[in-house]
C-alpha cells in the first residue's frame, strides 16, 4: 500500500470528517484518514438523539444522519480511509506508525499530520468517589454505547452524577427505555452541559436535577446496591447532616471530558494546562509546524457543529501549509484568558492574512453570568472591542470576532474579559 | 470428587502452595471461592518484596521474607512476571528519624542483609530528585522490589495448573469433614471432595476454616487504602519510599509499580466486616497527605483508580501461623499472612512443604510422596503488544501469524484481541472483565475501560458461547447488562403523556 501522504488525519469523527473534505477543496491531493474504530464518525454513530446540524446544516439531524452527510461526500473524493486502525506513535517528524489486522504495522510519512482523536470521559476514578467497587458504575458514554450500538440496557434504577450533555441525554434515554432515574446530580450550583438538554431531557420527563449535590459513598458488593448522596458547600464539600440514601443498581457519570493527547504529549507537542489540548496558532496549528489539531482533542466542544467548522479552518490551513504560502507577523499576538474566562483558542495569531477581515475566538466562562460584556483589552487595559451577551454559562462555548483592523504591529497581548453590566 | 491435598484460598500463598506440591505425584485440588485467583489481599496490596530489616529474625516473618528476596529474581523469570529490584528508601527527616534507621539497619543486618546503607545530604536527592526537600537521611536497601501481585499469583497457579494441579473458582469450603481425629473431606457449595489433607490459606477467611477443625484464632482485617496515578507518572521516584514505620504499619509509600503507574499508600484501619473493601473520603485523604510528606508535588489530576486492601491481622500474635493442626491429622493451618507475606511467600511455600512431608506420615493411609520427573518450572513468555513497541519489526511477524494481534481492543495499555483469547483459554481462565484486566491491563489504563469494556465484554461472551447478559465484572451477582434494549419498557410499560416532547 501507500505509504507517503500530504496529509494523514488521525481520527475520523466529525472534526476528522471535516479536515478531510475541506482540505480536498483546498486541493490537497494525497489524503489518509486513519480510524481505530470499525466505522467512521467517531461517537456520532451512538449519539441517536436529535439536535445535531442545526448550526451547520440549518436543520435538525441525529448523530448518525449528521456523521453520513460528511461520509458520503467522502466517498466521492478517492480520500484513502483505513478504519481498525489504531495510530500508536506520531514522531515530530511526522511519521505515523499505526497496526491493524490486515497491514500488521504500517509507517507512513506525512508532510503533514491533523491530530483529530477526540475525548475521553473522566471516570469515577478520577474523582474519587469512596466507597466499593462493583458492577454497575458507567460513564454516560459507555453506557450509550452498550445500549445504541450493541443493544442492551446496563441498568434498572439510575442515578446519574453530573449534568454535563451526555449524562442528561442517557437519562432521557435510559427512561424511554423503562428504566426509573432517580436522580441527576450536579456538584456546581448550575448544569455543565447545554440549557436545551436540560429541558428536554430532564424537565420534560419530571427527572429531577439537584444542585450542589454530590455522591459520597457507592455501596454494593457484587453490583451497586445504593448511593449516599450529600448536598455540598461553597468549596465542594460534603455538608454533614444532610447526607440521604438512594437505592439504585446503576451510576452513570457524566462528570467532564478529557482530551486524548496521549500520542501529542509523547511527540512533543506542548499542551494547555487548561483545556489539555495542544497550544495552537489560528490555524489550529501546533507548536510543530505542519502538525495541527481539531475537534474534541483541542478542546472540549459543546456541539458537533462547532467540531465542524474547526475541522474546515485546518483543513484550509494545511492547503495553505502545504503551498508554503503563508507570511508570519514579526511576533505573534497572544491570546490571554482574562476575567471569568477559563480559556481560549486560538491562543495566539502568527500569521499575515490578506483580505482577512476577522478571526474568530472560542471561549469557556468559568462561572455563569447575565448581560455581560465581553471586552477584548490590549496591554494598556484599552478596550479595542466590546461584545454584548445576555448569558454565558460554563456548559457553552462563546465565541466572538476578532476584527482583523486591530492587529496592529505593535500589539504583543490581546485579553479577553468578562464584564458584568 | 477425590483429592490427595486440597488446598483451601486461591491468594498467592494458597498458589505458591499448590506449585510447591506440585513437583510431588499426588492429586492437588485448589478451591476459591471467588471467579479467579488472587481475589482477597493478593490483589490490594503494595506489591513490594521487601529487603528484610524490618521483622525480627526469629519470627518466621523475618526469616522467610530473608529466605525468599534472593530467589525472586530466577522464580519471576521462570514465570515470566514483571520484577524490578528498584530497592527501597526508609526517609527520615530529623534526629529521632534517624534513630530509628540506625535501629532499622542494625535488625536488617542481625538478619544478615549486608548491603544497607544511611544515606545523607545531597545523594540522597541525587536518587530522588522529587523527594521532599527536607528529608535529611534515609536508609537505602538495595534488595527491595517491584512485582505485580496480582500477576504474580496467577503465574503461580497457572504453572501449578499445567503441572497437573486442579484449580476450582467459585467453589467455596462450608466445612471440613473429620473421621477419628484425622481429616476426610472437604464439603463445599459444589459438593464434596474427599481428602486426607487440608491446607487452610483462606487468607482473611482461615480462622472460620480452622474454627471448623478445631483450631482457634481469630483474624481481624485491617484496610489500607491506596491510590493509583497514570503511566506518566512512573518515573516521579525511583526508588520505593516509605517513611519511618510504626509498630503497626511499614507506613504510606510512594512507589512506582511494574507497569511505571505511581502508587501511594495504604493506611491502616480497622474494620468490622471482612469484605469491607470500600474507600473511604478519610482513607482518601489520609493517603494523600501520608504520600505528599515523601513527594510533595503530585499529579492529582492524572488520579486514575483508588481501591483498598484487606490485611489478615491475627488478634494477639504478631507472626504468621504455619503449622500443622495440634487437635487433628491431616490439617496443616496457614494464616496470618500479612505484610511480608508477598515477600515470603515462597519460603512459605517451601516450608509447608516439609511440613506436610510430617503431616503425610501421621495420617492413614499414608500419603506417599514422590517427586515428579517432569515438573514443568517455567511458563512460556506470551507476547504482549506494549512491550514491541520499540521492536514493531517483530511485532509484524506476530501479527502476520495470527491477525488477531494486530486487532488493538484497549488503546490506552495497548492490548491486542490476541492477547485477549489467550487470557481467556489459559491454563486458569478469565471469564471476568475484572480477570481479563488483571491478566493483559485491558481496561486498567487511564479511561478504566470505558472505551474497552464493551469490547471485552462482546469478546468474552463470542469465546465463552454465553449470552452478553451472562457476562460478569467479577463473578455471578455483578452482571454487567441488564436486559436486552426494548425488554425493559415491555416489563415496565410505557408511561409517557403526549405532551411531552420526545
Amino acid at each position: 500500500m501507500k505509504l507517503e501522504y500530504d496529509l494523514v488525519i488521525v481520527g475520523g469523527g466529525p472534526a476528522g470528517l471535516a479536515v478531510a473534505l475541506e482540505a480536498r477543496r483546498n486541493t490537497v491531493k494525497d489524503i489518509l484518514l486513519l480510524e481505530r474504530d470499525k466505522y467512521l464518525g467517531g461517537i456520532l454513530p451512538q449519539c441517536i438523539h436529535n439536535g445535531f446540524g442545526l448550526q451547520y446544516f440549518k436543520e435538525e439531524l441525529t448523530g448518525p444522519e449528521y456523521a453520513e452527510r460528511f461520509i458520503a461526500k467522502l466517498n466521492d473524493n478517492r480520500i484513502d480511509v483505513k478504519t481498525e486502525t489504531m495510530v500508536i506513535k506520531i514522531t515530530p517528524d511526522k511519521r505515523i506508525i499505526a497496526i491493524n489486522r490486515d497491514d500488521g504495522l504500517l509507517h507512513i510519512q506525512a508532510k503533514a499530520v491533523v491530530l483529530a482523536m477526540g475525548c475521553r470521559e473522566r471516570t469515577r476514578e478520577a474523582i474519587a468517589i469512596p466507597g466499593n467497587r462493583p458492577a454497575g458504575i458507567f460513564t454516560a458514554g459507555t453506557a450509550q454505547r452498550y445500549i445504541n450500538i450493541e443493544g442492551y440496557m446496563p441498568g434498572r434504577e439510575v442515578v446519574v452524577l453530573g449534568s454535563g450533555d451526555i449524562g442528561m441525554i442517557m437519562a432521557r434515554r435510559m427512561t424511554l427505555e423503562g428504566a426509573r432515574v432517580k436522580a441527576v446530580l450536579e456538584i456546581m450550583p448550575f448544569s455543565t452541559g447545554l440549557i436545551r438538554n436540560k429541558v428536554q431531557c430532564l424537565d420534560d420527563f419530571n427527572i429531577p436535577l439537584k444542585f450542589n449535590h454530590t455522591i459520597t459513598r457507592i455501596e454494593g458488593e457484587k453490583r451497586v446496591e445504593r448511593v449516599t448522596v450529600a448536598q455540598v458547600d461553597k468549596n465542594l464539600q460534603a455538608i454533614p447532616g444532610t447526607e440521604e440514601e438512594i437505592s439504585c443498581d446503576t451510576i452513570l457519570l457524566s462528570v467532564g471530558l478529557i482530551p486524548e493527547n496521549e500520542l501529542t504529549g509523547e511527540m512533543g507537542v506542548k499542551l494547555d494546562p487548561v483545556t489539555r489540548g495542544p497550544i495552537v496558532n489560528e490555524n489550529r496549528e501546533t507548536e510543530i509546524e505542519g502538525v495541527f489539531a481539531c475537534g474534541n482533542v483541542l478542546q472540549v466542544h459543546d456541539l458537533a457543529d462547532f467540531v465542524s467548522e474547526e475541522g474546515e479552518i485546518v483543513g484550509r490551513a494545511v492547503g495553505e501549509y502545504l503551498k508554503r504560502n503563508r507570511k508570519f507577523r514579526h511576533q505573534p499576538i497572544k491570546i490571554v484568558p482574562g476575567d471569568n474566562i477559563a480559556y481560549v483558542v486560538p491562543q495566539h495569531i502568527d500569521f499575515i492574512v490578506p483580505g482577512r477581515k476577522k478571526i474568530k475566538i472560542f471561549m469557556r466562562v468559568k462561572n455563569p453570568a447575565e448581560r455581560v460584556r465581553i471586552n477584548l483589552l490590549d496591554d494598556k487595559d484599552r478596550v479595542l472591542g466590546s461584545y454584548k451577551k445576555r448569558i454565558v454559562t460554563p456548559g457553552e462555548m462563546v465565541s466572538v470576532y476578532l476584527p482583523e483592523v486591530l492587529l496592529d504591529d505593535k500589539l504583543k497581548n490581546i485579553t479577553i474579559s468578562i464584564k458584568s453590566n | 470428587m477425590k483429592a490427595d491435598v486440597v488446598i483451601i484460598g486461591g491468594g498467592v500463598i494458597g498458589t505458591a502452595i499448590a506449585r510447591e506440591l506440585s513437583r510431588f505425584n499426588i492429586n492437588i485440588i485448589l478451591i476459591e471461592k471467588e471467579d479467579d485467583v488472587a481475589m482477597g489481599t493478593s490483589k490490594g496490596n503494595s506489591g513490594i518484596i521487601h529487603a528484610g530489616y524490618n521483622a525480627d529474625f526469629r519470627t518466621l516473618k523475618g526469616r522467610l521474607n530473608i529466605k525468599s528476596n534472593p530467589g525472586f529474581d530466577k522464580l519471576c523469570r521462570d514465570l515470566k512476571v514483571r520484577f524490578k529490584r528498584i530497592g527501597s528508601l526508609v526517609v527520615g527527616f530529623n534526629e529521632e528519624d534517624l534513630k530509628k534507621i540506625r535501629e532499622l539497619k542494625q535488625n536488617g543486618e542481625k538478619n544478615g542483609i549486608n548491603n544497607l546503607e544511611i544515606i545523607r545530604g545531597p545523594k540522597l536527592f541525587e536518587l530522588e530528585p522529587n523527594l521532599n526537600p527536607q528529608a535529611k537521611y534515609a536508609l537505602y536497601a538495595p534488595s527491595a522490589g517491584i512485582i505485580s501481585p496480582y500477576k504474580f499469583t496467577i503465574a503461580l497457579a497457572d504453572n501449578a495448573v499445567i503441572n497437573g494441579v486442579k484449580v476450582l473458582l467459585e467453589t467455596e469450603a462450608k466445612d471440613i469433614r473429620i473421621k477419628e481425629r484425622q481429616v476426610c473431606g472437604v464439603v463445599t457449595n459444589q459438593g464434596l471432595i474427599e481428602t486426607r489433607v487440608i491446607i487452610n490459606a483462606a487468607g482473611l477467611h482461615a480462622d472460620e476454616i480452622a474454627k471448623a477443625a478445631g483450631d482457634n484464632f481469630k483474624i481481624n482485617p485491617l484496610k489500607g487504602e491506596y491510590q493509583l496515578f497514570d503511566k506518566q507518572w512512573g518515573n516521579l521516584v525511583n526508588h520505593i519510599l516509605f517513611p519511618i514505620p510504626t509498630k503497626l504499619s511499614k507506613g504510606i509509600l510512594v512507589a512506582p509499580t511494574v507497569h511505571n503507574n505511581l502508587l501511594i499508600g495504604p493506611n491502616s484501619c480497622r474494620v468490622k466486616e471482612k469484605d469491607d473493601l470500600a474507600t473511604t473520603r478519610a482513607g482518601i485523604k489520609e493517603v494523600y497527605e501520608g504520600a505528599k510528606k515523601l513527594i510533595p508535588h503530585l499529579p492529582h489530576q492524572d488520579l486514575i483508580n483508588s481501591f483498598a486492601g484487606l490485611r489478615a491481622d491475627i488478634e494477639e500474635r504478631d507472626d504468621f501461623i504455619i503449622e500443622a493442626s495440634k487437635k487433628i491429622r491431616g490439617f496443616i493451618n496457614v494464616a496470618g499472612i500479612e505484610s511480608p507475606g508477598l515477600s515470603s511467600a515462597p519460603a512459605i511455600a517451601e516450608m509447608v512443604s516439609g511440613i506436610l512431608k510430617e503431616v503425610a506420615k501421621e495420617i492413614s493411609p499414608r500419603l506417599e510422596l514422590n517427586y515428579k520427573d517432569d515438573f514443568v518450572e517455567t511458563l512460556v513468555e506470551q507476547p504482549k503488544f506494549a512491550d514491541y513497541l520499540d521492536k514493531t519489526g517483530k511485532w509484524q511477524e506476530i501479527v502476520e501469524k495470527d491477525a488477531d494481534y494486530g486487532e488493538i481492543i484497549c488503546r490506552c495499555e495497548k492490548v491486542s484481541k490476541g492477547e485477549m483469547l489467550r487470557a481467556i483459554h489459559q491454563p486458569v481462565p478469565a471469564r471476568s472483565l475484572d480477570a481479563i484486566k488483571r491478566r493483559i491491563r485491558a481496561g486498567m489504563g487511564r479511561c478504566q475501560g470505558g472505551f474497552c469494556s464493551p469490547k471485552v465484554l462482546k469478546i468474552l461472551s463470542e469465546e465463552l458461547k454465553i449470552s452478553p447478559l451472562g457476562i460478569t465484572k467479577k463473578g455471578t451477582g455483578s452482571e454487567i447488562l441488564k436486559t436486552k434494549t426494548k425488554d425493559m419498557i415491555k416489563e415496565t410499560g410505557v408511561k409517557f403523556k403526549d405532551e411531552v416532547r420526545v
